[in-house]
């Protein structure tokens, strides 16, 4: 790609393990040789030709990449004066972004000789991802997730169980990701001599939220190609969902050291953060360290990890990626919560305006760029938001069918028709009684 | 981040009452025993009974688990038990007050086992403070490696706590060096890669963890994980300076209260027999 040479280069090559004062190793000390090999590792295989060869080819000609970046008019007619653009990670092979680290972290795994992989899994998209891998280069897999997102996310248990994989569901603790990834470090402390932990974002100790970052950066470097050849400018903004960050960094990524482009990573905001039920570490400001990094962290007073809530099982997890808090800090990037009401609606929306069923974790970035859009008022005419669509929605029909009443003997009341006006969708959950929620 | 200010305080031995202990053990020609419980496990007055029950019979050194929402390196006896604990309405000024009220009762020298958030949130030096005014000896910190520990480094040399850092199968000779540069009072030897819990055999890799630290210049290396019969302690007693036991002491309080925690612990002390 062609970044403008510019020479300040602040954010783009911001290496591990400190983020400003985020980041780290905050882990058992079990864990560091491991941690240290996967660095070596990583570091080596950047600088290998043949590594990045097949790493290329993979995401070719397995992944699908380059992804289309799409244009949706009726979608942004709606939604505010902007124009949109959505970065359609949603048609990768299995369904999300996800994939781009898996197999990037799949291939580190083999260049260390290990044969099993483990990771933890919320929505279960980073799940199939790494089942998808294990499948395809042969090793074992095993997935830990929430017992809670088991139940949620049933149809993606289903998926890893036919790629190979044994799903393990979690039983303590909230019985989502949180409790997910403890899991996998407990397998890890054990097994590191053959096993590579495959951790699904950019948060965790030092090196993977540089690494997986890395491994994702490739969305931001097509999007700012792609905008370019078609627009011949850059966007005004990017806008992503943020549950750990990593969808959200890959698109930032592209656009850190263009100080035109506004950064916009929006939060799970639940039932409102006033309520205290959702997740949106950042929007709360409390820095602690949880699974390896300092950043910021939902905790009670005695720094207790407070459970985390959302109706998006993929942003459910109560931190994020160190990266992310240092460029809250900073202020580089903004960070907003989005409700799931508010969520919802965009959701349906896009469903309804572009035949295209998104994730509801992206629908958290839909849901943002729309109000964004909204809030420039005239001043947004002719202004561009690129939105990462980081995944497909067939996983959530079921949770989508209950939050709309959709399925066969329930009302049909589309949330919709009353909720889609301005920003006044904050209100209470429209349909409390499905079950979906810890 | 690391501190100046106490390198001329510290390595005095005799300031550290964790190193009293175990030295006391030493001279008596045997392995220190160091007994874990978690703090207001199955409620807080029990707790204290069963910690003293631990120095009763025979231990030298008690460590009081914190319960945390997130135990990476406990298995699924101490995991239960904490999380019983916090299900209650746990609040952390509970464990210095458990704390004090086990060492007005004993002669053991008192730590306590902490994830760092716990230390973070309230901040290092209110949290030495507060644990050094409670008669502390010191925290273990299982998930805090020398690297990150810069803040709390210099609030326990400045409150003369002890600061236990684990050294593991998998550590390098360099990291080796570095966590017995920073450990005060022993060192803890992992006995075995893993999570605490019962386990039938002592790890083989056990007395090579101990070896590396004591190379590295270790005077005092503790063993853990996985302890819980008295061959084990006697095994292990033998080339190191102390045995852990926590996984076996949380089951029998679990299932026989601080009665069975002074049976089994006299068990394995040997204090029957010996003392
Ligand atoms: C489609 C999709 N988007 C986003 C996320 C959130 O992860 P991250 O914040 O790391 O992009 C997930 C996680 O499961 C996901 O499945």
């Amino acid at each position: 790609m062609s970044a403008p040479a510019e020479e300040t280069q602040k954010y783009r090559d911001h290496e591990g393990p400190y983020f400003g004062s985020f980041g780290g190793r905050w882990m058992p000390e079990s864990l560091v040789a491991a941690l240290d090999e996967v660095e070596r590792t990583f570091r080596e295989a950047k600088a290998d030709p043949a590594f990045i060869a097949e790493f290329q080819r993979l995401s070719r000609d397995y992944t699908g990449r380059p992804s289309l970046l799409t244009e949706v008019t009726r979608f942004a007619a709606e939604a505010g004066p902007a124009r949109m653009f959505l970065k359609r990670e949603d048609l990768n092979h299995t369904g999300s972004h996800k994939i781009n680290n898996v197999l990037g972290q799949a291939l580190l795994a083999q260049r260390m000789g290990k044969t099993r992989l483990i990771a933890e899994t919320g929505a279960g998209q980073h799940g199939v991802a790494t089942a998808t891998a294990a499948a395809l280069m042969g090793m074992e897999c095993v997935v830990y997730m929430g017992s809670a997102d088991t139940k949620r996310q049933a149809l993606n248990v289903a998926r890893m169980r036919l790629l190979g994989a044994e799903v393990v569901p979690v039983d303590h603790g909230a019985q989502t990701l949180k409790d997910a990834i403890n899991e996998a470090l407990r397998d890890w402390v054990a097994s590191v001599e053959n096993t590579h932990y495959l951790l699904g974002t950019v948060a965790g100790p030092h090196p993977f939220p540089e690494m997986v970052r890395w491994f994702h950066q490739i969305i931001g470097e097509e999007a700012r190609e792609q905008i370019l050849s078609m627009e011949g400018r850059l966007p005004d903004a990017v806008a992503a969902c943020v549950g750990g960050g990593s969808n959200a960094m890959g698109l930032f990524h592209g656009f850190l050291d263009d100080p035109e482009v506004a950064l916009y990573g929006f939060e799970a905001g639940g039932d409102g953060v006033e309520t205290g039920r959702h997740a949106s570490a950042i929007t709360l400001g409390r820095s602690g360290v949880l699974h390896g990094a300092r950043s910021y962290l939902m905790q009670d007073e005695d720094g207790q990890t407070v459970d985390s809530h959302s109706i998006s099982a993929g942003l459910d997890y109560p931190s994020v990626g160190p990266e992310h808090a240092y460029l809250a800090e900073t202020g580089r990037a903004t960070y907003e919560p989005v409700t799931d009401a508010e969520c919802m609606a965009s959701f349906e929306m896009l469903c309804r305006t572009e035949g295209i069923i998104p994730a509801i974790e992206s629908a958290h970035a839909l849901a943002g760029a729309a109000r964004l859009s909204r809030s420039w008022g005239e001043a947004g005419e002719g202004k561009i938001i690129i939105i990462n669509l980081s995944g497909r929605g067939d996983k959530d029909v079921e949770t989508a069918a209950e939050w709309f009443r959709l399925l066969p003997g329930q009302k049909n009341d589309p949330v919709a028709e009353t909720d889609t006006a301005e920003n006044g969708a904050d209100g209470p959950s429209p349909a409390p009684e499905t079950g979906v929620q810890a | 981040m690391s501190t100046t200010t106490a390198a001329d305080k510290h390595p005095a031995t005799s300031a550290s009452k964790t190193a009293r202990a175990i030295e006391a053990a030493r001279s008596q020609g045997r392995a220190a025993f160091v007994g874990y419980l978690p703090a207001g496990y199955p409620d807080k007055a029990t707790s204290i009974a069963a910690a003293i029950e631990l120095a009763r019979n025979g231990a030298d050194v008690i460590e009081i688990g914190v319960p945390y929402s997130d135990p990476v390196m406990d298995g699924p006896v101490i995991q239960q038990a904490t999380t019983e604990v916090l299900a209650r309405g746990f609040r952390l000024p509970e464990v210095f007050e458990i704390v004090e009220a086990v060492v007005e009762a004993t002669d053991a020298a008192v730590l306590v086992m902490t994830y760092y958030n716990l230390i973070d949130r309230m901040g290092a030096e209110e949290f030495a403070s507060r644990l050094a005014a409670a008669g502390g000896a010191g925290a273990i910190t299982p998930d805090l490696i020398p690297d990150e520990a810069g803040e709390w480094i210099a609030a326990t040399d400045r409150h003369g706590l002890d600061r236990v850092f684990l050294t593991a199968p998998s550590s390098s000779p360099e990291r080796v060096e570095k966590i017995v540069a920073a450990s005060r009072g022993f060192v803890y030897g992992v006995s075995v890669m893993g999570v605490t819990g019962a386990r039938d055999q002592v790890s083989d890799a056990a007395e090579r963890v101990v070896a590396a630290a004591k190379s590295a210049g270790a005077e005092r290396v503790c063993v853990g994980l996985g302890v819980s019969t008295r061959s084990h302690v006697e095994e292990i007693g033998r080339y190191a300076d102390g045995v852990i036991v926590g996984t076996a002491l949380v089951t029998a309080l679990r299932d026989g209260g601080p009665s069975a925690v002074a049976a089994l612990t006299a068990e394995l002390t040997g204090a029957g027999a010996s003392r």
